[in-house]
């Protein structure tokens, strides 16, 4: 069969079934959007990861005169141990950079940070602890830090930030898991009207496939032009999915951004990332439930 | 051209043989009537010669192919070289005379240039020339069906199968598609007709394969339709 005389019935085919087209199309690209929310989701919870990650530091309490732990028995770190300490902990390899806080510096961080508070007239200087602020190479070696630290005299505590994130982050994970289960669902649910669909379709032409079997077609060319009708319908439903990504984009650019500074949120790159998966989502599904849907019903 | 060989035809779910242990041959460029009653096994012929059916045993070979051992791809090529004429006529009736006729070239992969010249030539051989544009529904049923005919010969294939193709229609008419058919036999291709038709199969003067209950009861060279002895 020649392209042109296959493009002229895949015309046929969507224009007589005008109104299942569109259902599709607009099945298609609600779920497509769907799926890349949860796409984009995961974007999101990556480059928070990424932005917090790099921010945060593993945190070396020393002893002051208000510690209790076993450590620090001896009371108050000592001068000397305070600088091996800090040597020790400039020979890891897992530590990029090392910075030390006295207790007037934490001092002053604490009544900045508080200061709208009663707390910060409460406090006083020698009862904030000095430490070391370490930043890792990588933040997942914190337990390279606390086996060489912990417990070590004049040290107190060895406090990893990334602790307290991790629940955040489960928090988003579990967000993120819903939004992909969503999507996954509801592509399901286009790839089975699009399988319907084409039954209808197949139905509606039998005429055509009859004499088309009778002549001498192949099933594939007889396949073909039903094949072409649902891809055409989700590559048009994946089309409008990703102006509705770069919609969600421009709004979280827009709008969301400038209110909530504390993170970054996904480039346009994950949105072109995402579509490219959308695409290949949309391609895949819709030729899966056609293939089958027609081997069902278009027996040659 | 068709040759079955002890062809047994049982239907899943079914006892009784729709044809049983049946031996046909039929030349080239012969004009063949299968006559029978309803149920006789005649369209089961049909559907086998055309491969909708395998035979449960027994061997067939039409246009020089087993369809016993012919692959399910290679299928087409057997339906390419056995065009086929219905008594409901299976036009498309959204389709003019011309796109009906021109739809079989298409499927098949011919060329614009190569169907603008040959369906006005077989619409015209058939008598519709004057009818080029018209639709199915603005035609009268023997038109329709010489319609049917030129979308089945168009592609000049080997064997033509005729399916009640008069059934529908009134004696005068008959007679018309019948010198149709017969001017398309005498051009070399072997036809094969099954009728209820007996004043055709009388006047025509060809070989008549009878069958009944799935076993051919008479195979005579120029028989009737009421023959029994």
């Amino acid at each position: 069969m020649r392209a042109g005389f296959v493009m002229s019935e895949v015309g046929i085919g969507l224009r007589r079934n005008l109104t299942m087209t569109f259902a599709v199309v607009i099945t298609v690209a609600i779920s497509l959007s769907l799926l890349g929310i949860g796409l984009l989701s995961n974007s999101q919870v990556r480059t928070m990861k990424d932005y917090w990650y790099d921010k945060i530091e593993v945190s070396i309490f020393l002893c002051g005169p208000l510690s209790e732990t076993p450590s620090c028995a001896g009371g108050p770190v000592t001068a000397e141990q305070r600088l091996e300490i800090q040597q020790d902990l400039q020979e890891l390899p897992v530590v990029q950079t090392v910075y030390y806080e006295s207790q007037s510096e934490a001092y002053q961080r604490f009544q900045e940070r508080f200061k709208d508070s009663a707390i910060a007239q409460n406090v006083t200087v020698d009862q904030l602890p000095e430490s070391f602020r370490v930043k890792l190479k990588d933040p997942t070696e914190f337990a390279v830090v606390e086996s060489a630290f912990s417990g070590r005299p004049g040290v107190d505590v060895v406090q990893d930030q990334r602790a307290i994130l991790e629940k955040f982050f489960s928090l988003l994970n579990v967000l993120r898991d819903g939004a992909l289960v969503i999507g996954l669902a509801s592509v399901l649910t286009a790839a089975l009207l699009i399988s319907n669909t084409l039954r209808i379709a197949a139905y509606n032409r039998r005429r055509e496939t009859t004499v088309m079997k009778l002549v001498g077609a192949s099933s594939f060319s007889i396949q073909l032009p039903f094949l072409l009708e649902g891809l055409f319908a989700a590559i048009v439903g994946w089309g409008i999915s990703t102006g509705i990504l770069s919609g969600l984009k421009f709004v979280v650019d827009d709008r969301i951004a400038p209110l909530l500074t504390f993170t970054n949120f996904f480039t346009w790159n994950d949105v072109w990332v995402a579509s490219a998966y959308l695409l290949l989502t949309g391609v895949v599904v819709s030729g899966f439930a056609s293939v089958l849907t027609l081997r069902k019903y278009l027996k040659v | 051209m068709i040759r079955f060989e002890h062809v047994t035809k049982t239907y899943a779910k079914t006892d009784k043989p729709a044809l049983s242990d049946v031996s046909i041959d039929v030349a080239k460029g012969e004009f063949v009537f299968l006559v029978g009653q309803s149920g006789s096994g005649k369209s089961t012929f049909l559907r086998l010669v055309l491969r909708e059916e395998k035979a449960s045993s027994g061997t067939i070979h039409v246009a020089g192919k087993d369809l016993g051992t012919l692959s399910n791809w290679k299928v087409p090529e057997l339906r390419k070289q056995v065009g086929t004429v219905f008594q409901d006529f299976r036009l498309l009736p959204n389709k003019t005379v011309f796109e009906n006729v021109a739809f079989a070239l298409h499927v098949l992969g011919h060329t614009k240039k190569e169907i603008a010249r040959e369906v006005p030539e077989i619409v015209e051989l058939v008598g519709l020339a004057e009818k080029l544009n018209r639709r199915p529904g603005e035609l009268s049923g023997g038109e329709q069906q010489r319609v049917a005919i030129a979308r089945a010969y168009v592609s000049r294939p080997a064997i033509l199968i005729a399916d009640e193709p008069t059934g529908n229609l009134d004696p005068g008419t008959s007679i018309g598609i019948m010198k149709l058919l017969d001017r398309i036999n005498r051009e070399g291709t072997t036809v094969v007709m099954a009728t209820h038709d007996s004043s055709i199969v009388d006047q025509m003067r060809k070989r008549v394969i009878e069958l009944e209950s799935g076993h051919v009861i008479r195979d005579q060279v120029r028989g009737v339709y009421g023959y029994t002895g």
